[in-house]
Parts: C-alpha cells; sequence; structure tokens
C-alpha cells in the first residue's frame, strides 16, 4: 500500500494543475483522500506507515498487545460487577471485608477505564501511519470592500426602521422596555431580599433576659445537652462551652451565642479584674470566671482553642489570637476587635448571664456601631 | 414481480447519499474530518479539564439522585454507627447515606470530588501554558478572557459543591463566606441577610446553594466552554514555530482518525486517573467532621486547594480596621481587603492583561505562532512573579499545619507569609528575568560555536580545548551564522543523531546503547570471572 500511494502521491505533488479525475479508476482510495484534503486546503505533506512490511514481528506484536489490554477491560469491568454485587458493602464497625468495597470498585473501574485508554492511545501511536498536514489559516481579515458592504446592510437595517424620522418611537420604545426589565429584576431582588436588622437580630443573641408577664427572667448557661452549669463544673485553669438555657439554644438557630465559659487561676483571674475594671466591666465576672464569646470576631468561626499558660484565645480559622486577661484583646492575627464579654452571675447555684453582651457578636460590618 | 436483490455493500453509500441529499452536510463533514491540529504534550493540559468536566457532569447527575438538599433537622439513624442519632441536617445525613447506605454512592463521591480538584488544577496549569507561552495575544484576546472567567466559575461551583453537604468543615467555610460578605461597605449586611434569608445560617443557603451548584452554574460553565471551544476551533490552534511553520499555516495532523483516537484514549485515561483515586485516596471524609455546629471547629480547617490562596490572603492580613466617625460610626473590617479587594483585582488585572501587553510593545498584528518562555523575558519573570505572590498566599493558607508538622512557631509563620508577599515576588521576577537571559544567551551561543561533544583536544601548545560540532556551515574561526528561529535548538551529540540514541524502555532497553568506542591501544578487557557465592556455611 505505501508504495503505490507514494507513486500516485508524487504525481499529484508533481502536477498540481493537472485535471483530477475522481472517477479514474487507477486511483488509490488514499489519491481520492488526498484530493479532498487538497480541495479544503490541506496539503498531506509526509504520510508514512508504522510498518511499511506487513505482518512483521513487531507488528503482530504491537497487535497482541492492544488485543490484550482491551482483554483486560472486559476482565477488570467483570471484577467490578461481581465485587458490585457480591462483596461485602454495608458499613461494619471497626475493621472488616466491607472497608475494601470501595477500592476494590475504584481500582476495577479505573483499570477497566485505564485499558481502554492505553489500548486505543497504543492502537492510535503505534499501529495508525503517522502523518504531517499542513493547513492553511485564511486567516487574513476580510478586505474593505467586504466590510463596507456588511456595515452599510447593518446601518441599511436601521436606516429601514426610520427611528432617526420617527424619534417618537425610539424614545417611547426606551420609556417603555426600561420598566420592563425593572419588571424582571423585581421578583428576583424583591424576593430574596431581606431587612438585616429585623428584631434588631445582628445585635442581639440567645442571652437577651426574657422578659415574660412584666417578669425579667436571666437566660442560664447551659451545656450542650441542656443542663445548667454550676460553678463546680469548670475547674481551675479549665473551660468549657455553654449555650443559652433557652429552647433550642444549643442549635445554629442560635449561631452567635457560644460562649467559652473560663476558671481562670487566681493569679490570672486578678489580672482579668484589674482590666475588666479599667474598661468599666468590674461586675462581669463571677468570682474567678469569666465568659466571652465563642464567635470570632474577624470571620465568625469559634476562636476555641484555649492555651491555659498564656491565657491566649487562639481562633483555628486564620489564627487571631485573643488576651483573656486583658478584655479579650485581639493580640495577633487579623482580628481588630476584641471578643464581646458576657456579664456572668450566679443564680441558685447555677451560672447565667446578667444581660446580653454589651458589644456586637461576630463578624464586623459597616453599621456596627 | 421480479424481487430486486438487496446489494449490501452498496447500501452505506446509498444511505449517504441520502442523507446528503437532505442535509448537505458532505462538504463540511470532509474539511472537519480533515481539519489538522498541530500536536504537543502542553495543548493536552486544556483537555485534562474538558475531560474531569464530563466527569462531573456524569458523577454530579448520580449524586442527585440521592441527595436531599434540606437543612431540616433529622436525627441520623444510618449505618455509620458513631454517629447514629446525632441531630443533623437532612443535607448530611444524606451525604451519610450516599457514603454508607448507597451501593457504591462513596466511589462516585469521591470521584466527584477529585475530578472537582483536577478540573480546577488543569484550568490553572493550562492557564500558565497559555499565558508564558504568549497564546493570549491577538487573536485569542477574548478565549484568554473566557478561560479565565471559566476559573472563577469553577471556583464558585467547588465552593457552592462542598458546602452543600452541611458538614462541619464546610459549615466553618460558609461562616466565613457570611463573614466576607458582611465586610462590604455598606450593603454588607443587607447581601448578607438576603442570601442566607436571615441571620446566619438561617435554613435555606443549603437549597439555594444547590440549585447554583447543579443548574444556574454547570449552565454557565457548559456556556462557557462551548465558546471557549468554538472558539478554538474558529480560529485554529497556535502552533510553535519550526520547520514549515509560518504564521499563516497548521502544520499537524488531520483530525480523524488518528488525532481523534488520541484524544479518545487520553479522555479514558483522565476518567480511570480519577476512578483510580476515587477508589484508593480518601476525599472530605465528612462522617469524620461530624454535622455542623456554630461552636465546634477544629485545627487544620482548610478549604479545597484552589480557594486556600484566599484563606492565606486572609490570614496574612494585618489588623487594620478603618473607622468611620460619622454618626454612630461606621467600619470597614480588615477581612474586606484580602477577601473581597484582592479577588476583585485579580479578576480584572488578568483580563485585561492581553491589551496592555500589546499596548505597551506597540503590537497589532494577530500572532498564531507560539513563543519559548525564555524568549520573552519580562512576561515569563512576571508570570513567575504572579506564580509566586499565589504560592506564598496557598502555603500560608495552611500556615498552621506546616507549623504543626515542622514545629515552627505560628506567629512566626505568618510573619514569614506577610514578609514573603511582599519580597519573593520580586524577587522571582528578578531571579526568572536573568534565568531567560542566560538560556537566550546559551542558544546563541550554541548555534554560533556549536554542540559539546566532550571530546578534550590538547593543542601543540600544550592548551586544552573542547571539540564542538558546528550546527551548519562555518567560517574560518569556526563560527556558523546560524539565525534563532524560536525553537529548540540542539545541545546534546544524540539530539543530532550523532551518538546512540537514549535508552528506551522502562524496565530494560529495548534498543541496546552503542558500544562504547574502544582505543586501538588498549583492547577490550574480559569481563571479570564469575565467582563462586560466598555463604556463610551455616547451614539451617
Amino acid at each position: 500500500m505505501s508504495t503505490r500511494t507514494g507513486v500516485h502521491s508524487n504525481q499529484v505533488v508533481d502536477n498540481p494543475r493537472e485535471p483530477f479525475d475522481v472517477n479514474d479508476p487507477k486511483l488509490s482510495r488514499f489519491d481520492l483522500v488526498r484530493e479532498g484534503a487538497r480541495r479544503d486546503d490541506i496539503e498531506i505533506v509526509h504520510y508514512e506507515p508504522q510498518f511499511p512490511v506487513p505482518g512483521t514481528k513487531a507488528e503482530r506484536r504491537l497487535t497482541r498487545t492492544v488485543a490484550g489490554m482491551f482483554l483486560l477491560v472486559g476482565l477488570f469491568s467483570t471484577a467490578f460487577v461481581v465485587a458490585y454485587i457480591w462483596w461485602p458493602w454495608e458499613y461494619e464497625h471497626g475493621s472488616g471485608a466491607s472497608k475494601y468495597y470501595t477500592p476494590i470498585l475504584g481500582v476495577t473501574l479505573g483499570l477497566a477505564l485505564l485499558g481502554i485508554g492505553f489500548g486505543i492511545l497504543t492502537w492510535g501511536k503505534k499501529l495508525l501511519p503517522k502523518e504531517v498536514s499542513i493547513q492553511a489559516r485564511h486567516d487574513e481579515p476580510d478586505s474593505d470592500e467586504e466590510r463596507k458592504l456588511t456595515g452599510n446592510t447593518l446601518l441599511y437595517m436601521v436606516d429601514e426602521l426610520g427611528i432617526r424620522r420617527r424619534p417618537l418611537l425610539g424614545v417611547s420604545l426606551l420609556a417603555g422596555l426600561a420598566p420592563v426589565g425593572v419588571v424582571a429584576a423585581a421578583p428576583i431582588v424583591g424576593g430574596l431580599i431581606e431587612q438585616p436588622h429585623k428584631n434588631n437580630q445582628m445585635f442581639t443573641t440567645g442571652w437577651k433576659p426574657i422578659v415574660e408577664n412584666g417578669t425579667t427572667r436571666l437566660v442560664k448557661l447551659t451545656h450542650h445537652d441542656g443542663t445548667p452549669v454550676r460553678p463546680e463544673d469548670v475547674s481551675p485553669g479549665g473551660q468549657i462551652t455553654v449555650f443559652p438555657g433557652i429552647p433550642d439554644g444549643a442549635t445554629n438557630k442560635y449561631a452567635d451565642s457560644p460562649v467559652l465559659l473560663i476558671h481562670l487561676r487566681a493569679k490570672d483571674a486578678e489580672e482579668a479584674r484589674a482590666a475588666n475594671q479599667r474598661a468599666g466591666k468590674a461586675d462581669f465576672m463571677w468570682g474567678n470566671y469569666i465568659a466571652y464569646s465563642k464567635i470570632c470576631t474577624h470571620a465568625g468561626c469559634p476562636a476555641s482553642l484555649y492555651e491555659q499558660q498564656t491565657n491566649r484565645l487562639l481562633c483555628p480559622c486564620h489564627q487571631s489570637q485573643f488576651l483573656i486577661t486583658d478584655n479579650a484583646r485581639p493580640i495577633f492575627g487579623p482580628a481588630s476587635r476584641r471578643l464581646p464579654q458576657l456579664p456572668l452571675t450566679v443564680e441558685d447555684g447555677f451560672f447565667a448571664a446578667k444581660s446580653d453582651f454589651t458589644e456586637t457578636v461576630g463578624p464586623d460590618f459597616w453599621e456596627r456601631p | 414481480m421480479k424481487r430486486r436483490k438487496l446489494d449490501m455493500a452498496a447500501l452505506p453509500g446509498k444511505a449517504a447519499r441520502e442523507v446528503d441529499d437532505r442535509l448537505g452536510v458532505n462538504t463540511p463533514l470532509r474539511s472537519l474530518l480533515n481539519k489538522v491540529f498541530p500536536d504537543h504534550w502542553s495543548f493536552l493540559l486544556g483537555e485534562i479539564a474538558l475531560f474531569s468536566f464530563v466527569v462531573l457532569l456524569l458523577t454530579g447527575v448520580y449524586l442527585t439522585f440521592f441527595f436531599e438538599p434540606s437543612m431540616t433537622e433529622v436525627t441520623y439513624n444510618g449505618s455509620y454507627a458513631p454517629l447514629r442519632g446525632t441531630h443533623m441536617s437532612a443535607a448530611y445525613a444524606s451525604t451519610l447515606d450516599i457514603s454508607f447506605d448507597v451501593r457504591g454512592g462513596l466511589v462516585v463521591r469521591q470521584m466527584h470530588h477529585w475530578a472537582a480538584l483536577l478540573f480546577m488544577a488543569a484550568i490553572v496549569v493550562h492557564m500558565m501554558r497559555i499565558f508564558f507561552t504568549g497564546a493570549f495575544r491577538k487573536p485569542r484576546e477574548l478565549n484568554w478572557m473566557i478561560g479565565y472567567l471559566l476559573f472563577w466559575v469553577g471556583f464558585l461551583a467547588g465552593f457552592t459543591g462542598y458546602s452543600i453537604p452541611d458538614d462541619g468543615l464546610s459549615g466553618t467555610g460558609l461562616r466565613i463566606a457570611s463573614g466576607i460578605m458582611l465586610s462590604i461597605p455598606v450593603v454588607g449586611s443587607w447581601v448578607t441577610s438576603s442570601i442566607f434569608g436571615g441571620e446566619f445560617p438561617g435554613d435555606i443557603i443549603i437549597s439555594r446553594f444547590f440549585i447554583a451548584h447543579v443548574l444556574l452554574i454547570p449552565a454557565l460553565l457548559v456556556g462557557l466552554i462551548s465558546v471557549h471551544l468554538g472558539l478554538v476551533f474558529k480560529q485554529k490552534h497556535t502552533q510553535w514555530p519550526g520547520p514549515g511553520r509560518t504564521n499563516s499555516n497548521v502544520v499537524g495532523e488531520r483530525m480523524f482518525p488518528r488525532y481523534a483516537i488520541k484524544q479518545g484514549g487520553f479522555f479514558m485515561i483522565v476518567f480511570g486517573v480519577i476512578a483510580l483515586l476515587g477508589g484508593l485516596v480518601q476525599i472530605n471524609p465528612i462522617w469524620l467532621f461530624g454535622p455542623y455546629e456554630a461552636g465546634v471547629v477544629s485545627a487544620a480547617s482548610q478549604p479545597d486547594w484552589y480557594v486556600m490562596f484566599l484563606d492565606g490572603s486572609t490570614r496574612l492580613m494585618p489588623p487594620w480596621e478603618i473607622n468611620i466617625p460619622i454618626g454612630d460610626g461606621y467600619v470597614i473590617p480588615p477581612l474586606f481587603w484580602p477577601t473581597v479587594v484582592l479577588p476583585g483585582l485579580l479578576t480584572v488585572m488578568p483580563l485585561l492583561y492581553p491589551f496592555i501587553e500589546a499596548r505597551i510593545n506597540k503590537d497589532r498584528r494577530a500572532h498564531n505562532l507560539l513563543q519559548r518562555p525564555r524568549d520573552v523575558p519580562g512576561r515569563t519573570a512576571l508570570g513567575a512573579m504572579a506564580v509566586t505572590f499565589w504560592l506564598v498566599l496557598t502555603i500560608s493558607g495552611a500556615n498552621d499545619v506546616i507549623a504543626d508538622k515542622f514545629f515552627i512557631s505560628l506567629n512566626a509563620m505568618t510573619w514569614a507569609g506577610r514578609i514573603g508577599l511582599i519580597v519573593l515576588p520580586p524577587l522571582a521576577y528578578y531571579v526568572t528575568y536573568r534565568i531567560c537571559l542566560g538560556l537566550q544567551q546559551h542558544d546563541r551561543e550554541v548555534l554560533a560555536h556549536g554542540v559539546e561533544t566532550g571530546i578534550i583536544r590538547r593543542l601543540p601548545n600544550g592548551q586544552f580545548v573542547e571539540v564542538h560540532q558546528p550546527l551548519g556551515p562555518t567560517d574560518e574561526h569556526g563560527h556558523s551564522e546560524l539565525e534563532y528561529v524560536g525553537w529548540v535548538v540542539p545541545k546534546k551529540m544524540n539530539r543530532l543523531g550523532a551518538l546512540g540514541p537514549a535508552i528506551k524502555g522502562f524496565f530494560y532497553p529495548i534498543e541496546k546503547p552503542v558500544e562504547a568506542p574502544v582505543s586501538p591501544g588498549l583492547p577490550p578487557v574480559d569481563p571479570r570471572p564469575e565467582q563462586q557465592e560466598i555463604v556463610s556455611g551455616q547451614r539451617r
């Protein structure tokens, strides 16, 4: 085949102007391909079969390799289906055969797909003839004449509409279309928009004292399961996360309410009290207990890594650090504002919040006073 | 009536004629089959992104059959024992079900996540290829812009995708996203409450992210990718300079059959690698994170890799708060700059880069030949600077993990990032510029003096010189007058075919290396005689 095409193709290249008769019975199929490409402005300048002599040992070896890959595809696909059906798949705690279910599926599927991939890749790359073709880009811009014709066709459309002569039409159309645009936007904007300060929600949390029938009830500090917190629950140097003792107080409904309750050691408590006093929060602590909002003032992550020795509270998201003994002042990282402090008291042996936070909880925003 | 014999061999031709009579596809089909594509490994990077996207669509549709995008609180009662009885959102519970109670669901879920990571990685590497080789120049500026937007749309697709399982990690990510929206001056609180349907977290954000993730963003991606590929097709692919290659032709292979077969095989390989990753390498094990609770977080809370640079910029930002003392006072929080302004700049500046470069160079011509990065040192150095900037941010996004694993102070890592972000990019610019110039010079040197042969000759005066193999005809000084054509200059003798080819084969050489040249004075030495193996003598 190669020699034949070689001879014919040379003829075509040598005499490009010779009229080409597609019905010439002497032409090989490749000659027709080459002529078709030529009419698309593509010149096949080099065409080289990978195996000029058919049926060599190397060619047969490659054919076997490709066939082997395709057979492996069948093997792995079958293995996938068999494993999918019969391998134990239901989750069991601890170790067991089911732990291998996902890996087996992935490996059998992956190898089957790789088999197809490498099989046809080898087929294409190693068995099909190599060629170099040259195609003209034809990307030179249209002539100015052509552009002028198109441009004037477009301009003539405007002339036909006659907006220049009948300006009222244009003005009235604009006046009509602008409201239509608003009509399209209205349901989206109107439906989505939410007043952010409804119920003063950005400045209140679950710790706000509850007013019922004229009496004010303070909100208790509770554990995650809703049981109230007693001072004995936290040993000196220890800390726990507490939630407002109201319905759903420990759920994401009150995402701004988690508080870190820390039992400071006596010396640190002294320092913290003095700092509180300087900030006008003299009675916020109860004994050596101090409570700060857990919601970072930077981006809202829970600032919950407490370093007992240095009294620093670290937010794991962006590494802001707050000094607990100095009104939770940010001392490192991107946070710029103190953590809000929760004023503590004890009622009937259980912790309660004297009032809501006196500062805004959570990430900063434009209108935060 | 005489029955006509059905000629099976003529049937396809007849059918084809009938089709062409009606649709007139003959010539367009032939020119499609014959369309010429240039070939180079670096042209396949974008393909990886395309193929991962196909895998994303396939696996994503499967996942929607089982995922419930709802924040309704349910009590988990599935197979995963450690979380049984826990209150969680239906979204999280259904993701657990996909992982444990849907047969084979986990492998598809993990394939989806891996495909997303690969999609973004391929986009980034492909974009670097386009940038460093100047493929974005006229007439391809529009396709550069579309490709760049595809990165950001993919970014959104990824973020919405990993947010909707509503696990502990992604909930923290959503919390930060709400903090970022809040930080926008004037409208921040309105934007946040409108998107979240009230105060964070509300009970609608998962459903909204879900429809964005499965409909709006994919539709946008499909649209942009179609235009992207359409433009590549219309404008024809760029090519490297080389013999016979000009600005006005394409040298390569016709699309069918060989080129198309290679593409198909490559798709299967990408698909297969994603399947292997999905089965063997755990990704986003949401069952370990637990449901999202506002008060719970752990150290090493990192987003997916393509978001990490924003996490890093947030960590490095100093606490500079701007207070505006009007009325009750207004605030621009420090969070605003690294998470809103920086991405904004990063979106706009690269979009306009092709026009900026053309303007600076006063270059109004169309370019279809690629440039080697070394030949445009200014651009290459600028790219290296951008990559360095991005790398410092990305590494800083994991600075707590690095601090922990390498026993470095966390604060020192933050400061290293802050200083590195300012110092390293200009340094990268300078170093890259010098490397480019050095490589350019070496190319010219080899063209003038020839390839180093490794043969040392002693001159009569005792001087030692290395013999060079000239690449072309030489003058009396042994210098060639060869012009650099923007493509690889051969620098090794075996590139010239003068030495035996490099040994091929993975486990054993397929071709024998050429015999070592033997000096006539020293005949080949016999191999060492086989020696008996010395054993210890101990018997067992």
